[in-house]
């Protein structure tokens, strides 16, 4: 088996780390990391648990590939109940860490209750202590990872930590490792904020052993790398232009969500394209991007480093953020920009160099602003209440509240709220571009008909990572579908969620979907671990892992009226773009995929169902 | 002339490369071409390999490869074309 057959339990309220084995039963029905970790949860957390109370508890979770010779098998995620939604949260992050703790020998760490004062965990190899973390606490994850190293002279330390975001409840706090790698939506960093928690140091130098069959599975990763290497997604587009490559993409098809969705292009995304990270600035006839970066194992190496204009406003007389660092996604670039109207592209490299020094969501926090930008322009919100004037468009605007977010001063804690809770708060809930209380990514729905239903049926809130349909419905990944089209979506939508759940669960990159199916998985997993990985029970999997979440929110108290999408993206036709007049067309979905799914019309999975897929 | 439009031709990701060093940055050409004109007329200016043209968009709607041998354009259309990409 390609686990360690070992969970790391940590008990923060009376200071105690245990071991105890691996539920390898529910390895066989739940595969790993995000289904098996949220097996462990549902079955330990109640669904009315308060997100950031001692009684949720923080999972740290890896799958069977995690750690091995997969390509991309570096993946993590950090599941519990979220504090932005209140419905499951499960966020995947890439980096060095999540591999690093599973060659320590652990599969997954359970976090308990919360801690009397600021801790750490360390863990060398199977040695795992909980340290003071008094000093650390106030610190940027940026300062925080070298400070460990330093503490404990291991300059090979991998740490996932929380910036100020985090502390300060930052409601979409995320978890940061390797400085810009980050598990990043729904706030599960303020979770570990909330229990007192500033970071995991890990060492592990035990590697990962007990492969099934070695040899299968040296010749089953061979195989799927050189699909990989063979596909012009994964093998060239990817490494070279990264996801950013999209934005031009989305805006030429009027499905780029500009100014908190009042318009479907943005007339400046070409300034803030992956194309224009390539070329050279008129400043300093440098460019923006500096060079790609992969994660652990991983032969695509998506990830996007880049440096600043020094002379931009933004950096002035601040060297610190000079250096190369992680650069924008696209999911980044879109939020911060688009989103915004602000096509300034070292404004926004800058603004996501805060967010993964403090440790919060771009995605969040960028469509946030948006909602604040909009009320601004509606006159309900003053200068005088933010410090700024802020139109759209402003980029000034925009880095300062990042640093106010960041720090937790000014109108900050306000935009920490995200924009769900703000824009109740200032009398127009309608403004807030979510799903059940989480920000919407960069795809509008009235030009890419299918990721309407995505997200608004997403067990996380509103996000692209749960069913990609963009793939299918832009990209003709695998196959070409009408973005405009609400027909046939229901089941896309159903397909994809499924096999993204098996992904995610296996502890890969969901980037191989652009070239894996799950037939190149399976001969992966069959090789790595015992258990039936077929195609069949593979698509099974998925379909449980996404029923048991389902159940758990539907606990919670979500509802068939919460599967739904803000109002003016239901009401207000889109003006420009192929899209135009169209409105989301969730209503001729829904039903279909409650059909699909085997629900009944309140969204809940039938006993049929639930039988079905042995929950 | 009424036998020639006026089409913008959009190459973008690594197709980027084919256009002249002037027009890298906007990544556009306007091209001034007869209303006779396909796809393989359009590229055929800057010698895009054809089976590097995977995602063609005119005026955002998706034009299908097996269309792309016959439809013509008019004037003002705006033809974007990728090789394969994606992203999230």
């Amino acid at each position: 088996m390609a686990w360690q057959r070992k969970i790391l339990r940590v008990d923060l309220t009376a200071g105690t780390c245990t071991s105890e084995p691996l539920n390898m039963e529910w390895a066989k029905i739940y595969l790993g990391q995000r289904g098996l970790a949220t097996k462990y949860f549902v079955e330990e957390v109640a669904p009315s648990v308060e997100p950031m109370s001692p009684a949720n508890k923080l999972i740290f979770a890896t799958g069977p590939l995690t750690g091995t010779m997969a390509s991309t098998g570096g993946r993590y995620s950090v599941i519990t109940k979220g504090p932005l939604t209140g419905a499951i949260a499960c966020s995947n992050s890439g980096g060095y860490w999540g591999a690093e703790l599973k060659m320590a020998g652990w599969d997954m760490v359970i976090f308990e209750g919360r801690a009397a004062s600021p801790v750490y965990l360390h863990i060398e190899n199977d040695t795992a202590t909980l340290h003071d973390a008094s000093a650390l606490w106030g610190k940027t994850t940026w300062d925080v990872e070298p400070a460990l190293r330093k503490i404990h002279q291991d300059s090979q330390l991998k740490i996932s930590s929380i910036g100020r975001a985090g502390e300060n409840g930052v409601l979409y706090a995320a978890v940061i490792n390797d400085l810009h790698r980050a598990a990043g939506r729904s706030g599960v960093g303020a979770v570990m904020g909330s229990k007192n928690l500033k970071a995991i140091a890990v060492r592990g130098t035990k590697g990962v052993a007990g492969v099934k069959d070695p040899k299968a599975f040296m010749k089953a990763t061979q195989a799927a790398k050189a699909v990989l290497a063979g596909n012009a997604v994964t093998g060239e587009g990817l490494p070279k232009f990264g996801t950013q490559v999209l934005m031009n993409v989305i805006n030429e098809v009027g499905a780029m969500p500009t100014r908190n969705f009042r318009d479907v292009q943005f007339e400046g995304a070409k300034d803030i394209s992956a194309e224009a990270m390539h070329a050279p600035r008129e400043s300093d006839g440098k460019a923006n991007l500096v060079t790609n970066q992969a994660c652990f194992g991983c032969t695509i190496a998506c990830g996007r480093i880049s440096k600043l204009d020094q002379t931009h406003y933004t950096v002035v007389n601040k060297p610190e953020y000079w250096g190369a660092s992680g650069g924008l996604e696209y999911e980044a670039a879109w939020a911060l920009g688009s989103a915004n109207g602000v096509n300034d592209l070292e404004a926004l490299t800058y603004a996501n160099f805060v967010c993964n020094e403090d440790g919060f969501d771009p995605i969040s926090f960028g469509a946030t602003v948006g909602a604040v930008m909009e009320l601004y322009q509606m006159g309900v919100l003053t200068k005088e209440q933010l410090g700024i004037e802020a139109p759209f468009g402003s980029a000034k605007a925009l880095t300062y509240f990042a640093e106010c977010t960041a720090k937790g001063e000014g109108f900050g804690p306000e935009i920490g709220l995200g924009s769900k809770r703000l824009t109740a708060k200032y009398g127009h809930p309608d403004l807030s571009m979510t799903v059940k209380g989480q920000e919407f990514p960069a795809y509008d729905p009235r030009g890419i008909q299918g990721m309407g239903l995505a997200y608004a049926t997403s067990n996380r809130g509103a996000c692209h990572l749960r069913g990609y349909t963009v793939a299918s419905e832009v990209l003709g990944i695998p196959i070409k579908t009408d973005p405009l089209e609400t027909e046939g979506k229901a089941g896309l939508v159903k397909a994809f969620q499924d096999a993204t759940a098996v992904f995610d669960s296996a502890g890969i990159c969901v980037f191989t979907s652009f070239a894996w199916t799950l037939a190149d998985v399976a001969p992966q997993l069959d090789a790595a671990c015992e258990g039936d990985w077929s195609l069949d029970n593979l698509n099974m999997v998925g379909e449980r892992i996404w029923n048991m979440e389902r159940q758990f929110n539907n606990a919670a108290g979500f509802t068939a009226k919460d599967d739904n999408l803000p109002k003016r993206l239901l009401t207000e036709a889109a003006k420009t773009g192929p899209a135009k007049g169209l409105v989301a067309g969730l209503d001729k979905m829904l039903p279909e995929y409650y059909a699909e799914r085997g629900w009944d019309t309140e969204g809940r999975p039938t006993a049929a169902t639930v039988e079905r897929l042995g929950l | 002339m009424a036998d020639t439009i006026r089409v913008t031709l959009k190459l973008y990701a690594t197709l980027g490369k084919y256009l002249p060093a002037e027009l890298r940055r906007s990544n556009e050409a306007v091209l001034e071409v007869p209303a006779s004109a396909v796809l393989g007329d359009l590229i055929g200016q800057f010698s895009v390999p054809p089976p590097s043209c995977f995602l063609v968009l005119v005026n955002g709607v998706f034009l299908p490869p097996s269309q792309r041998a016959t439809a013509t354009f008019v004037d003002g259309d705006v033809v974007a074309i990728w090789p394969p990409v994606a992203g999230g």
